[in-house]
């Protein structure tokens, strides 16, 4: 289980303190898929990356698994059972597809392992375990790769920082199977996805509405629907839809 | 029979992945004296009379075999130059590694200078290996200062990887390559220096026929105190395509000076250089950190990577 408690966060900008984060409280427990929406801006990615320690709270705590993991590094919350998808993957030289499958599993794989976590995300394994996770992927493959990681990993809770973001349409019916797989076989494990996917937030136990920092509304995806008119979000996302 | 002692057989390994006697040709040297050597039907091999070094003569036609000629050193103060000329026969196909390992346990500085000639016949295809290797912690230098003169004629081919990981302190590389018409030579190149480690590599490739091309990549890391210069110069004499990229990663205090150039001196040649320095992207870190791996180990795998 993962809970905030009271988090702040905030930057300093043009000599101005400028809050992120405010006092925000949440809880996420074991078996649960819960999905955060919310306007561009409102801090969704912040408080994914304050979950995997890539920022830290300017005050407040988290707990996961009834452990105090607030000091603790990225590496030491890896270990602990926490992993975290890129909203934009990070492109290697040299670093092949089946070489970021065996890290992530922090094991050895054969070729039909690594191939296995490929196939789940819809990429034909032999195309691309010796692939180099450069820019001759597209932001497709590079997205559904980056999921795979997760996949080999299979940790306790798994973040997705907006899993949809750069994706074509074909692409986004496999990830919507993906997510929706993980949501039938989610046993002890938590996933916390950030979205603006309709589609996503259905699949969800749970959505918060982050909203400047605070999360105002909590609950199943209509009910989030029902108040998201009046708030600013992009072209094409499902808050658009409704206003 | 060869007879090596452990270290040399570590060395091997090291610089030829050779775990037993190869099959095919094969001249082993060790401490500046044959240790073993074998011909094959195609392939000859003969040593100098007039001064330390062989002929490597592979016949016509000759498909699907290699050469190993990996030399060690496990000797301390020993300082040798020896030449090497291969003569590779018209439409051949081989794979040649050659590749030296230095054991220096002792005070006295220990070099190897070899001095690699290609004769390349039309037609003729080439794989050419070399791995560079140092050990041992004593205080002498380990040097190694390899030239390599490749000579091609029409439509024949080179692809050379060579790779220095480890363990030289020094090392002075002259790479020259004369081409004829539709001849292909790809270079790649991989250095990575430590300590106080020098190193100096230098392309000097004539694109002299039409329709020849030449494409050399070097990728290099300098970590702590080491120097690095890169310096590849490719003139094309005709219309040819000629492509340089100099790849590289400094650490700590090491420094890289990459001076690719081009000459074009016919108005059909098409030549392009790229050369990037940096330091490792600190998302990549942070990628790795969050799959479970601490900083060191992170910058290790991206290391290793961009290194294979």
């Amino acid at each position: 289980m993962l809970e905030l408690k009271n988090i702040s966060f905030s930057v300093e900008a043009d000599g101005q303190k400028k809050d992120i984060i405010k006092n925000l409280d949440m809880k996420a427990d074991d078996g649960k898929f819960i999905a955060i929406t919310g306007p561009n801006g409102s801090g969704k990615s912040t408080l994914a990356k304050l979950i995997m320690g890539i920022e830290k709270p300017s005050s407040g705590r988290i707990i996961f698994d009834g452990e105090d993991i607030t000091d603790l590094d990225i590496t030491e919350r890896a270990r602990k059972g926490i992993s975290f998808a890129f909203q934009q993957p990070i492109k290697f030289k040299g670093i092949r597809v089946k070489d970021l499958l065996r890290i992530a599993a922090g094991k050895r794989l054969s070729t039909s392992e690594a191939c296995s976590y490929l196939s789940e995300v819809g990429l034909c394994a032999r195309d691309y375990v010796e692939r180099e996770i450069n820019s001759s992927l597209s932001g497709g493959e590079l997205k559904r790769i980056e999921i795979a990681t997760l996949l080999a990993r299979q940790t306790k809770l798994s973040l997705f920082d907006e899993p949809e973001a750069g994706i074509d349409l074909w692409s986004f019916q496999n990830l919507i199977r993906i997510f929706e797989k993980m949501r039938n076989e989610i046993k002890d494990s938590t996933i916390i996805i950030i979205s603006h996917q309709e589609r996503i937030l259905r699949i969800a136990d749970e959505v918060l509405l982050l909203s400047d920092g605070r999360i105002t509304e909590k609950g199943k995806a209509d009910e989030i629907m029902n108040v998201l008119g009046g708030i600013d979000c992009e072209p094409g996302s499902l808050c658009s839809k409704l206003q | 029979m060869v007879k090596l002692d452990e270290i040399q057989k570590r060395l091997i390994e090291e610089i030829a992945d050779l775990h037993n006697v190869p099959d095919g040709a094969y001249n082993f040297r060790a401490n500046g004296e044959l240790a073993g050597r074998n011909t094959t039907a195609n392939i000859d091999i003969v040593s100098k009379t007039d001064k330390s070094g062989i002929d490597i003569h592979i016949k016509p036609g000759t498909k699907k075999e290699s050469v190993h000629i990996p030399v060690v050193i496990s000797e301390t103060g020993l300082k040798e130059t020896v030449y090497n000329d291969f003569y590779v026969g018209k439409d051949s196909d081989v794979v040649i590694v050659a590749g030296c390992g230095i054991d220096n346990c002792g005070v006295q500085d220990s070099e190897h200078d070899g001095v690699h000639r290609f004769f390349i016949e039309e037609g003729a295809k080439v794989r050419y290996v070399e791995k560079h290797y140092g050990s041992g912690d004593g205080k002498g230098q380990r040097i190694l200062n390899p030239v390599t003169e490749v000579y091609m004629e029409e439509n024949s081919s080179m692809e050379m990887e060579m790779e220095q990981i480890k363990g030289v302190d020094s090392t002075e590389r002259i790479t020259k390559a004369e081409l004829k018409a539709g001849c292909r030579l790809v270079v790649k190149e991989r250095l990575m220096t430590h300590g106080s480690q020098h190193a100096v590599s230098t392309y000097d490739v004539n694109l002299n026929g039409d329709d020849s091309s030449a494409d050399v990549v070097s990728r290099s890391v300098a970590r702590d105190e080491s120097k690095q210069v890169f310096n590849a110069r490719i003139t094309g004499n005709s219309k040819c395509s000629g492509h340089t990229e100099c790849d590289s990663i400094i650490m700590d205090h090491g420094t890289i000076l990459a001076i690719p150039s081009l000459d074009a001196k016919n108005v059909d040649a098409m030549l392009v250089h790229e050369a990037a320095i940096g330091k490792i992207a600190g998302d990549q870190i942070m990628k790795l950190m969050t799959l479970g791996l601490d900083e060191k180990e992170a910058e290790e795998q991206i290391i290793s990577g961009f290194l294979r």
